[in-house]
């Protein structure tokens, strides 16, 4: 019993959130910032199976989001909305195929990384930012000249299939999901990545030739690890869109890559809880630094020298995050957790957790 | 001719390694020159030469990292022209490298754990899913992995970052991780660089011990001519790519093109 207690406390915390959020205990702000979080976390734990896991560096993490959430999003659309006719299935369906609709998303999201998986064989490190990059931006051009999903415009209606949701049980839904999400991502990468099978990654980021010679087919661990990862990108993608209900081919850029980025180094390469504590603080950050009275006392001893100087927190939050990444890649270029688990460094943590 | 050899191979059993006629160019450079071997089963061979005379292209083109310009590789009567390095290995060839390279940041055991791909049996959804199949192939892998360990005498490393070793361990890490994958040929690249006259004699003993145990041929790079001539029954020797002498030790110890290539010639 003893073994499983953090299991327990995670799904009691689970269960308490949603509770929470039903009796509206917390009010929708806190939702999406606890939603945010969780997807947050899919986000840094799939990009650290490719650039901590494996150690190629790759730059464009938000593509294949960007994918997962136009897939899903139209296939939400045609299902349950109005937008391109009668919906196809009947609302009471939804609950079943919702998840469908993020794991297709997912799926085609993980059949487009093979764009940046191929190339990967020859090339590595720098140029494979390179082309990593220029991923994101194939993706992003050829959306933004897609007219009949909005184009540049962006895509909207997918709130339908929430609203389909709602209607079947009154409860907080999309925070449902999220949670379910993030616990499938988080389940998934650690059964993989601890298998031998999926050791193979580690084995090609520590000596990609002796991976090879070893008997390790190095093609097919890069193509599944980025496929993996991918396919979570784009399950983050749909759930994020179908929170805010909008999708706009510039939300998912490089700025949204770099996000992910600074959340993978902040935490540790390679480090599965290391790439949770990090999503968790950053995204914190971001809520708390968005405060104009956090930020004005912050900065009083700067603005008390310069009384003409107003910063707004909008502004000045991104001057003070990549700050902190600098402070954190000067004194701790290993990031907050190394390339250690939770576990290594509070060896008695092993007793109170079962992840198999 | 071709009917020929094809009654002959079926006459006894085909050769562990049999190189016909490579060549292997690099741009202008032909590091290796119509290069021909045959290697029997359970033989100990030595391939010695120079600095930069192609020993190392030799492995590299048995072992499937360049596929060679000209001429045919064929592993246990099968060619392994087109292979990739993974598939050649579970054919049965296994190597270790000049500069040892191990997996630093992962334990001894999994080190030995990872080299089993070759016959995992499994895949993502089964790694994922810790269906039945998988637990029972994870079982005994890990099962044959501290076996192979215990043989070794490395038991009680098993936990430790192969970093953290000594040299002359992590030498016997990695002979130990190529021999992990079943091979019929291990190819050894300078096994005593880097080692101390002591490590050197403890070795030479785990080389023969190998040798008996094991049932496997060895191919082995070295410097060392002293390991080389203790070791081997048969000698190859290259310079700038091309063979230029073959034989026992005593044959080669004496050979004068062996001398020449060593030491220079006398006309200066």
């Amino acid at each position: 019993m003893k073994k499983y207690s953090l299991n327990m406390l995670l799904l009691l915390f689970a269960i308490g959130l949603l509770f929470a959020a039903h009796f509206r205990v917390i009010d929708s702000y806190i939702q999406i910032v606890v939603m945010t979080v969780g997807i947050n976390i899919m986000m840094s734990t799939s990009l650290n199976l490719v650039n901590g896991n494996m150690g190629e560096f790759t730059c464009g993490h938000a593509a294949f989001m960007c994918v997962g959430a136009y897939v899903s999003s139209v296939l939400s659309v045609f299902c349950y909305g109005t937008k391109f006719g009668e919906p196809l299935l009947p609302a009471a369906s939804v609950v079943i195929v919702f998840p469908v609709i993020l794991l297709i998303g997912g799926a085609v999201a993980a059949v487009s990384s093979l764009l940046v998986s191929v190339p990967s064989f020859k090339t590595r490190d720098d140029y494979l930012a390179i082309i990593s990059i220029a991923v994101n931006y194939m993706i992003i051009s050829a959306l933004e000249n897609m007219d009949f999903i909005g184009g540049s415009r962006g895509f909207q209606g997918m709130k339908d299939t929430v609203w389909a949701m709602v209607d079947i049980f009154d409860g907080p839904w999309m925070m449902f999901w999220v949670i379910n999400f993030t616990f499938f991502t988080v389940w998934l990468i650690r059964r993989f990545i601890s298998s031998t099978y999926g050791k193979g990654v580690n084995a090609i980021c520590q000596d990609e030739v002796a991976a090879e010679i070893m008997s390790v087919n190095t093609n097919k661990i890069k193509i599944i690890n980025f496929m993996i990862a991918a396919g979570l990108a784009g399950c983050a993608g749909g759930l994020y869109a179908h929170i805010i209900g909008y999708v706009n081919p510039q939300s998912f850029n490089i700025l949204k890559s770099t996000e992910a980025m600074v959340m993978v180094y902040l935490g540790g390469m390679g480090s599965l809880s290391g790439a949770i504590i990090s999503a968790i603080i950053f995204t914190g950050l971001l809520e708390v630094l968005r405060s104009q009275a956090i930020v004005d006392g912050l900065l009083s001893p700067i603005t008390f020298m310069f009384p003409d100087w107003e910063p707004s927190a909008g502004v000045i939050k991104w001057v003070l995050i990549p700050l902190l990444l600098v402070i954190v890649m000067q004194f701790r270029p290993e990031g907050i957790m190394g390339n250690r688990e939770l576990s290594d460094v509070f060896p008695r943590l092993k007793k109170f957790y079962r992840f198999k | 001719m071709m009917a020929q050899t094809q009654t002959q191979a079926q006459a006894q059993p085909a050769p562990v390694l049999e190189i016909r006629e490579m060549t292997q160019r690099f741009g202008g450079l032909t590091a290796v020159n119509n290069f021909n071997v045959k290697l029997e089963k359970n033989q100990l061979t030595g391939l010695i030469g120079p600095n930069g005379a192609g020993k190392t292209t030799v492995f590299n083109l048995v072992s499937g990292f360049y596929q060679p310009s000209e001429g045919r590789i064929f592993v246990n009567g099968k060619p392994t022209a087109g292979l990739k390095p993974h598939k050649v290995t579970s054919l049965g060839v296994a190597r270790t490298f000049q500069n040892i390279r191990l997996w630093n940041d992962m334990t001894v055991l999994d080190n030995i754990r990872v080299a089993q791909h070759y016959w995992l049996g499994y895949g993502f959804f089964h790694s994922v899913f810790r269906s039945k199949h998988y637990l029972r192939r994870e079982a005994e892998i890990a099962a044959e992995a501290e076996e192979l360990l215990e043989v070794f005498n490395l038991q009680r490393f098993a936990g430790e970052l192969p970093k953290n070793l000594p040299y002359g361990i992590q030498r016997k890490l990695e002979i130990a991780r190529a021999l992990s994958t079943h091979p019929k040929l291990l190819l050894l690249d300078e096994p005593a660089a880097g080692l101390n006259s002591a490590d050197i004699h403890e070795l030479i003993r785990l080389i023969r011990w190998i040798h008996e145990r094991f049932d496997v041929s060895i191919w082995m790079i070295e410097h060392h001519m002293d390991v080389v001539m203790e070791l081997c029954s048969q000698i190859k020797v290259v310079d700038f790519g091309q063979t230029i002498a073959e034989g026992t030790p005593d044959e080669i110890r004496n050979h004068p093109a062996v001398i020449t290539a060593y030491l220079g010639d006398d006309k200066i």
